[in-house]
């Protein structure tokens, strides 16, 4: 079935099949490889992407129940002149990341969370990354980079 | 997962048709149950029937009596719902705490109820509460809507359209949560009603229950220490490798006192 949505600001139109999943159809199907399949259960959170401003888990999607839907994946995140989105920035500065594996479902998480909760506690920030896993277990880390991230966000609005 | 059918209704009035001619049709609402269940194949329906093209099946509506929420409602929008807070901040609580958030963005309360999972969240809300299940064809009091383990009174080509919360005068849910899965090793709802008090649990046993020994002990009097030699039975309660009947049992009692004090 020929889907069409908007992709990282871009119309989009896609061949599908009914079981195709989102994750693997902006993986394989459109190049976008920044999308990670982690568990693939839907528990780690590594394949997160928005669907029309919020985050989902692209694993357990569908991709042919997205005709119409905005969809934004981590490389959507930074501007066309490549400057990172504030909470990327932050990942960077705050060294949110390990072996980076989980990074872009973080990152979307937590734009997504930082969106709703502008100005998190450190304890609001863990429990909004609740979805996604760091298996090298760098949440200290991670969670000083949503609460910078949210703040950067702020500033920028 | 094995390939199938889409089919996208736009009218309630397709949808009864286009699940009662296919043979192993099956509705598709937030699909965090479903399209996991069929990855794993522990499902395989021949064509799925996407309800999101149905928008008179999202929504929350109130009359200051009962807040109606719309089956294809996500926890996400009924836990950030100013009216749910208000009226049934229980309610709200407790659909904020399902899963993590972006199992909150996708999963409804139509598909939760429906499912029926023995350890899900909302059944205790709907049991609790005595809420009324709204379908395409009936209107199914929350008491005769859950049957057994994974099985409600749905019938073939029924689907959950809302759910009818009557207002409590104070409701509190409890649970201890398998911090894996986040599901409710047990959940307990309490809610003070025109009827009495109503104790709802979920994740104990194969499918929600009403703890109606608990109910009359607090129709009595309303507090923690009436419940303090109280020893809730462990017969036909759960027992996996996340905890025995006996762990559950205790788990009941404790969760009832804790939801209690919330209350007074």
């Amino acid at each position: 079935m020929l889907i069409h949505f908007t992709l990282n600001a871009k119309p989009v139109a896609v061949d599908v099949a009914p079981h195709d999943l989102l994750a693997d159809v902006v993986r394989e199907k459109l190049g976008l490889t920044g999308t990670h399949v982690g568990c693939d259960t839907s528990q780690c959170g590594a394949c997160v992407v928005h669907i029309d401003g919020r985050s989902v888990k692209s694993c357990s999607t569908l991709a042919v129940t997205l005709e119409g839907a905005n969809v934004t994946t981590i490389e959507g995140l930074a501007s066309p002149s490549g400057q990172l989105h504030p909470m990327q920035q932050a990942f960077h500065e705050q060294h949110g990341l390990q072996c980076g594996f989980c990074t872009p479902g973080m990152v979307m998480s937590a734009v997504d969370f930082a969106t709703r909760n502008p100005n998190p506690t450190a304890a609001e920030a863990a429990a909004g990354i609740e979805g996604n896993f760091c298996r090298c277990t760098g949440y200290q880390n991670i969670v000083k980079s949503v609460i910078a991230g949210a703040a950067a966000m702020r500033a920028a609005k | 997962m094995q390939s199938f059918e889409y089919l996208r209704p736009t009218t309630l009035t397709e949808v009864g048709g286009m699940l009662g001619k296919m043979g192993e049709a099956r509705p598709l609402a937030g699909g965090m149950t479903l399209i996991p269940a069929m990855k794993l194949r522990l499902a395989a329906p021949t064509a799925l029937v996407d309800l999101s093209g149905l928008p008179e099946l999202a929504g929350i509506k109130s009359d200051g009596k009962t807040v109606t929420i719309g089956a294809m409602t996500k926890h996400a929008d009924v836990a950030a719902s100013a009216d749910v807070r208000k009226l049934i901040p229980a309610l709200a609580a407790l659909a904020g705490g399902i899963g993590d958030a972006q199992v909150r963005n996708r999963g409804t309360l139509g598909g939760s109820i429906a499912n029926n999972d023995p350890s899900a969240c909302y059944p205790a809300a709907v049991l609790g509460l005595g809420a009324t299940v709204v379908t395409n064809r009936r209107r199914i009091a929350a008491d005769s809507f859950f049957t057994g383990m994974f099985e409600t009174a749905l019938a073939p080509g029924e689907i959950v359209t809302a759910v009818a919360f009557p207002v409590p005068s104070a409701a509190a849910y409890e649970k201890f949560r398998s911090p894996a899965s986040r599901y409710a090793l047990v959940g307990v709802f309490v809610a003070k009603t025109t009827s009495g008090v109503r104790v709802a649990v979920t994740g104990a046993a194969p499918c929600v229950f009403r703890a109606s020994a608990i109910e009359a002990i607090l129709n009595e009097k309303f507090s923690a220490e009436t419940l303090a030699s109280l020893r809730f039975p462990a017969d036909g309660l759960n027992s996996d490798l996340h905890g025995d009947a006996q762990y559950r049992a205790q788990l009941v009692g404790v969760l009832v006192k804790r939801a209690i004090a919330k209350l007074i």
